[in-house]
């Protein structure tokens, strides 16, 4: 039974630990955020070519193709660590590369995860765009090229919603970090596993510390993004000229 | 400078833009009229080559259009368009301008050299940093102008540039456009579903009605001799139906229509069912025994005041005369008439201001049809 008492002397070592900047906490805080900033750097530098072309390109199962990225939203962490753990196992095909239990394989296995929801709102950013514009570009004598990347500039706050998105789902999933990094202490043991693990084994103080901070990113990002997206739809209202008579 | 010949584009089963055939003329302001959804869009799209026709050809300067995009594109680039929304993107007003510059990879300099002239060509010289999508609507739609004229084309498109704007900022605009017709040589098509608009530009006229170019010519041409009821309608003068040749004598006829008889100059002989275009800026109302001298070539037309409506600084009289005839009179002729309602007038109208139309099926039997039908 856990006591009122102690879920108290919990949030005050909590606060103990973050005041004296804990160096296990700030180890565990460092590598969560490097984690899963380079899967949403890299899941980034897939979803807005990959977007574009979906959106820019007609092509038969175009339909099908959106819905089934929208599915994947919300594909269970755990199901993409099993699929990426099956691929990097040690006897499975992209075995010999020895990333199982590595901070790589997590951020494979993070940018995976993140990446549908990412190309999803690239191509959602991207339909914001009036069609007027991409008229107006083509006529002003742009290529298919340069046209495409103004456009993709004008859908500039929309597209950055996506990757802070990206990010906040990477930043706070578990079934990945613990399937594929494996919880190694000093490793890849990130908030998330973190929490799990300290939890089980009684730490509360350690836990709602570890807690707080994850909190507080998410609010960071929360912020971040309130700002952005605020701005973008102000911007996309101005950039549309009003309703055609 | 551009040849359109059996032009076609059809979206789904529906022939949005069919059987066009028209020459754009070097240096000239062509407008493109018709009612809203009538293809004007369309076909300048065509003409942009935004999109390719279904049938037909365009050529533009003597070149087919319909090469690979690359070759499109180089065409492309000898025109601009303007579109109904003015498109501006959401970054400065210089940066707006620019864009068509960057793309045929001019030097930064000279970039800055023409965005800043065109910037005062458009009258907002004071703006160059400011976010475009924080100008007003009028000056959105000259940063779209500025954008299209930077580049010097040789065929400006300008698809309903006014719609959306208040009477000075349209006034700005279409000064604008004249200027760069008369100064740059620039030959402009202009769409626009405003009348006043396109006698007020162009020298030419073609009116489109439900994707077909239904006539093409002379300004003096369309408002005075429309060539079927709906123009006729379009450009503002209500036909009066169920007429009928009675006699043709060197092409000065008399015309049974209703009550009255109407002499008019057509070449239509006797028994031809007509319709009667009488624009309401050529009847002159005068008042009962003050009739102006009949002639043979002039009609006087007694008849009873049945409404006023006041039209600007003119008052549209509808007076009942057997037929229905409208007349525009200055708001101060009508104080010094002192018409009112029920008053009888007479209406003198010139045989060569009765336009006779072709109207070949009568309206009894019109009305026949729609009860056989409902029926």
């Amino acid at each position: 039974m856990i006591t009122v008492q102690e879920i108290i002397d919990g949030f005050s070592q909590a606060i103990q630990l973050i005041v004296s900047l804990n160096p296990e906490l700030l180890e565990v805080t460092a590598l969560s955020l490097f984690i899963s900033l380079s899967a949403t750097t890299i899941a980034t530098l897939i979803a807005i070519p990959f977007g574009g072309l979906i959106h820019f390109r007609k092509f038969a199962g175009k339909r099908v193709l959106i819905t089934i990225i929208q599915t994947l939203y919300s594909v269970p962490t755990v199901i993409i660590g099993l699929f990426v753990y099956l691929l990097i196992s040690r006897s499975g095909p992209l075995g010999f590369f020895g990333l199982l239990f590595t901070p790589v394989g997590m951020i494979i296995g993070q940018s995976i995860l993140i990446l549908p929801i990412m190309i999803g709102l690239t191509i959602t950013a991207l339909s914001g765009v009036d069609k007027n514009i991409r008229d107006t570009l083509i006529s002003l004598g742009g290529t298919e090229f340069q046209s495409i990347a103004q456009i993709v500039r004008e859908a500039r706050f929309a597209i950055l919603g996506a990757v802070i998105l990206g990010f906040g789902r990477a930043i706070s999933e578990v079934g990945v970090a613990m399937m594929i990094g494996g919880n190694i202490r000093g490793e890849t043991r990130v908030l998330t596993t973190s929490i799990a693990l300290e939890t089980g084994m009684g730490n509360f103080g350690l836990s709602i510390a570890l807690g707080i901070v994850l909190l507080a990113i998410a609010l960071v990002v929360v912020l971040i993004m309130n700002l952005i997206t605020s701005g973008a739809l102000s911007d996309s209202d101005r950039v549309r000229g009003g309703p055609r008579a | 400078m551009i040849r359109i010949s059996g032009l076609s584009r059809r979206f789904g089963n529906r022939d949005v833009v069919q059987g066009i055939d028209l020459e754009i003329r070097s240096g000239e302001i062509f407008s493109l009229i018709g009612p809203s959804g009538s293809g004007k869009t369309t076909l300048l799209r065509l003409i942009n080559l935004l999109d390719r026709p279904t049938r037909g050809t365009i050529t533009f300067d003597g070149l087919h259009t319909d090469g690979t995009e690359h070759d499109r594109r180089a065409i492309r680039r000898r025109m601009a368009m303007v579109f109904q929304k003015p498109g501006v993107l959401n970054t400065t007003v210089e940066q707006n301008i620019a864009f068509g510059l960057e793309f045929r990879g001019l030097k930064k300099d000279l970039i800055h050299e023409r965005v800043t002239s065109a910037l005062e060509m458009v009258g907002l010289s004071g703006l160059p940093k400011r976010r475009a999508t924080t100008l007003s609507g009028g000056e959105m739609q000259r940063v779209a102008i500025a954008r299209a004229i930077v580049t010097g084309p040789e065929v400006l498109l300008l698809d309903e540039p006014t719609a959306n704007l208040d009477p000075v900022s349209t006034e700005i605009i279409e000064n604008l456009i004249v200027w760069i017709n008369r100064e740059r040589k620039t030959t402009v098509v202009i769409a626009t579903h405003d009348m006043g608009q396109g006698q007020r530009l162009a020298s030419r006229i073609g009116v489109m009605m439900e994707g077909r170019l239904v006539q093409a010519g002379e300004m003096y041409d369309i408002f005075y001799h429309p060539v079927n009821r709906a123009i006729a309608s379009f450009v503002g003068i209500d036909p009066v139906r169920g007429g009928i040749v009675e006699s043709n004598e060197n092409n000065l006829a008399t015309i049974a229509i209703k009550s009255t008889r109407v002499e008019a100059v057509t070449s239509l002989l006797k028994g031809q069912r007509v319709a009667l275009c009488i624009r309401p800026e050529e009847v002159t109302l005068s008042l009962p025994d003050t009739c102006l001298p009949a002639s043979s070539a002039r009609n006087c037309l007694a008849g009873t005041i049945t409404r006023l409506l006041p039209y600007g600084p003119f008052t549209r009289v509808h007076v009942d005369c057997g037929i229905p005839v409208t007349a525009l009179l200055t708001r101060r002729s009508c104080e010094e008439l002192a018409l009112a309602p029920l008053m009888r007038v007479n209406a003198t109208i010139k045989a060569t201001a009765v336009h006779v139309i072709p109207d070949p099926v009568p309206e009894e039997n019109l009305s026949e049809v729609k009860q056989e039908r409902s029926g």
